[in-house]
């Protein structure tokens, strides 16, 4: 009597809840928005995003904050995409804060912990009240913790002790006027499911996460491109590898991996097979400190 | 053809073939630091593989600087989330972690088991397929086990294993199990939970988890992972009957993305119950206009049928009138609207509810307003004994009657985990105040 039916398989179960919980946002929020870098997982969430709405067209604007130090093979993929999809992109520059005096330089040069103010200054002007955010729960432990709905304080600050419990398949995204809710549909993916729906749907993404011939120096166990924000201190000498991005994000601070994965199929495999997470082989910010993702989020952080 | 490109295409289609038969077990953790929760979530992702280098890396370092004088690394540490909770000692939130075995990717929702934060168990376990129950082989079964057994049987997870932590710490493991075990089975006509099996782990050295241990030679069961591997996913019976609450009407108009699809109109959902065919018939709850299905559209391409946990966008043969918060189901099966229902309610506001409060009920995509009527009495967790009431403080579970401002197609939450569930919500400030589950009792 009590047959079970045939489950969906891991990736169909994964596209069915992303796009469930985009089309519970679309239903809810006025004013919603979608952060995009040009990255595989912004890539992915639009890409979600277009099949949750099909066929009509993606219905609200991307919003992207632009460190200044970003890789301009990725700027130029990002506003390709936009033009493709046929939907506005809103570009915050840190440059500009930083010319008029609002942020100031830091010490070590890194420009992504000053994403924040105008990132929250961009929700603000556009009177967003929902903002869907491409964060996935295997990335970092405060991650971990978030609900896929995720409420804002008029400061855009995140408090993980006064989280809505999040029942069933139903999302909660109302708020007070000035608040705003961070979205999640990707909540559930790890890196591998990411790499294997792309490559099922072959989604586009910038060339940078395919394998090339690269001029790099070494940094802390991280391979980093020269460039005007990051230059080789005295005995760090640049050579030509073969390498790979497994995130694109601030130039200053996103390091490449040696890789022969030219493409998408070469990728799965070294996903599957790899053994340092995706945050700790390439990104300096989150190895400031234990707790570096944690304080960063608590003050309106992606 | 050269050898290693012949190695390659092996692992690509090995990669493919793995792809296409893994299925997503949802799974949810319940017990304290105390009965070593965090330290058995630590062993199954270390066991399975699913740490990092550098994850074990920075655990490795972090057991050294604390004083740890075990084996490997205290992998309770694996699973410390905020600073909060390393300085206490304690988990204050629900965490979300992922392992995988070549058949089967796992989310475990990692739930705090202190009793002030039953809300965060009842959000783990509403959305599990299976829920994990930690018992300190020392202590057998608590009050708080009690609790945790409550709620998942009360929220009608599919699977319930308890997993008997620290079997090594005790002089008669056998006895243990036993007595457990005869608990279990004395609990659950109680509790009317589904069948259950315990298991004997250590998590702190790993017996039993991912590995068989030979340390416990009188013990033929399965192992804690060998049984997650091996539940079914989805505890979805084939006779349910179709149910998609509509989440959006897609009218492309000129926008359209495919010029020749401009008068496309169809109805955005996921699949909450059943299966959908094309040429099926179908009804919308409440107004009762009929139908037929004539394309079913999954994530965008065509399909002819759909089955539960599908998002899908349906178009339909008539132009029937159908917006978001309406439910589709096959046609004469849907439940009857009603304006007064009776429902058990976990409590997760942090001011109390009493008699009259106004709140919003959502099902489904629908939300209306109601009023608490009466609180009807309350579960003692300690005697599980249904007891009388007044008002409801954070954490209790109440059965409620509310009456409601429109009908909603309510069914009943003993028949239908999706179509009886009911969100209670603050009209005012939006919070989350309840869960509840519609025609629910605690017990005589």
């Amino acid at each position: 009597m009590t047959q079970v039916t045939t489950a969906p398989t891991l990736l169909d179960a994964l596209e069915a809840e992303a796009i469930h919980i985009i089309r519970e946002a679309l239903g809810q929020l006025e004013r919603p928005v979608m952060l995009f870098s040009g990255g595989k997982d912004s890539m992915l969430m639009l890409h979600l995003a277009a099949k949750a709405v099909w066929p009509a067209p993606v219905p609200f604007p991307l919003l992207h904050v632009d460190t200044g130090h970003n890789f301009p093979e990725v700027l130029d993929f990002r506003d390709r995409t936009a033009e493709k999809y046929g939907t506005e992109i809103v570009v915050a520059r840190v440059q500009d804060y930083l010319d008029d005096g609002r942020l100031r330089e830091r010490a070590d040069g890194t420009r992504n912990p000053l994403q924040t103010l105008p990132l929250l200054d961009a929700i603000e002007e556009g009177r967003f009240d929902g903002v869907f955010g491409g964060g996935r729960r295997d990335e970092d432990k405060a991650r971990a913790k978030e609900r896929v709905v995720s409420l804002r304080s008029a400061f855009g600050e995140w408090d993980p002790k006064n989280q809505r419990p999040e029942l069933w398949s139903m999302y909660n995204t109302r708020h007070r006027p000035g608040e705003h809710v961070r979205v999640f549909p990707l909540s559930n993916w790890t890196e591998l499911d990411v790499w294997r729906y792309i490559a099922r749907e072959g989604v586009d993404l910038p060339s940078l996460y395919y394998a090339h011939e690269r001029e790099v120096f070494e940094r802390d166990g991280m391979l980093l491109s020269p460039g005007p924000w990051t230059a080789p201190r005295p005995g760090e000498t640049v050579g030509v590898r073969r390498v790979r991005y497994r995130t694109v994000g601030d130039m200053s601070c996103t390091g490449a991996v040696p890789s022969d994965a030219a493409d998408v199929g070469a990728i799965v495999a070294e996903v599957a097979a790899s053994t340092l997470t995706e945050r700790g082989a390439t990104r300096a910010d989150d190895r400031l400190s234990e707790a570096a993702m944690e304080d960063r989020k608590k003050e309106g952080y992606f | 053809m050269t050898t290693t490109e012949g190695t390659q295409e092996a692992e690509a289609r090995e990669i493919e073939r793995l792809t296409e038969s893994t299925t997503l077990l949802r799974i949810a953790t319940a017990g304290s630091v105390d009965d070593g929760k965090s330290t058995l979530i630590g062993r199954l992702l270390h066991d399975t593989k699913s740490v990092m280098a550098d994850q074990l890396a920075a655990v490795t370092e972090a057991s050294r600087r604390r004083g740890w004088a075990g084996e490997l690394a205290d992998l309770a540490l694996l699973t410390d989330g905020l600073r909060a909770e390393r300085e206490q000692g304690i988990t204050i939130d629900v965490a979300h972690r992922f392992f995988a075995t070549p058949t089967r990717s796992f989310v475990l929702a990692d739930t705090p088991g202190h009793v002030q934060y039953t809300r965060n168990m009842v959000t783990g376990a509403s959305r599990a397929d299976a829920v994990i129950v930690l018992v300190d082989a020392r202590h057998g079964i608590v009050e708080q086990t009690r609790r945790h057994l409550a709620v998942s049987a009360l929220l009608r997870v599919g699977h319930v294993v308890v997993a008997i932590n620290k079997i090594d710490l005790v002089e008669e493991p056998e006895q243990v199990l036993e007595s457990v075990e005869r608990d279990l089975a004395a609990l659950g006509d109680v509790l009317a939970l589904p069948p259950t099996t315990a298991v004997p782990v250590s998590a702190l050295h790993g017996d039993n988890v991912v590995l068989r241990s030979t340390r416990t030679p009188w013990y033929e069961g399965p192992t804690l992972l060998d049984l997650l591997e091996e539940l079914p996913p989805l505890a979805h019976e084939a006779d349910e009957f179709f149910r998609m609450p509509v989440q959006l009407v897609i009218r492309p108009q000129q926008g359209a993305v495919d010029p020749t699809m401009q008068d496309f109109r169809g109805f955005a959902g996921l699949v909450t119950a059943g299966a959908v065919e094309v040429g099926d018939p179908i009804e919308v709850a409440a107004s009762g206009l009929r139908s037929e299905v004539t394309a079913i559209w999954q994530a965008g391409r065509p399909v002819l049928r759909a089955e539960t946990g599908l998002s899908v966008t349906l178009e339909l043969a008539d132009e029937v009138d159908v917006s978001r918060g309406d439910l589709l189901g096959a046609a004469g099966t849907l439940p009857e609207s009603g304006d007064e229902v009776r429902a058990v309610l976990c409590w997760l506001g942090g001011s109390p509810l009493v008699p009259g409060a106004r709140v919003l009920i959502a099902h489904g995509t629908a939300t209306a307003a109601a009023k608490v009527t009466s609180i009807d009495g309350r579960l003692d967790i300690a005697s599980l004994t249904r007891t009388e009431a007044d008002r409801a403080e954070l954490n209790d579970l109440v059965e409620v009657t509310l009456r409601l401002a429109r009908p909603l197609p309510l069914e009943s939450y003993t028949t239908s985990r999706e179509g009886g569930a009911l969100v209670v919500i603050d009209p005012q400030d939006g919070t989350t105040l309840a869960a509840g589950m519609v025609d629910g009792t605690l017990g005589s």
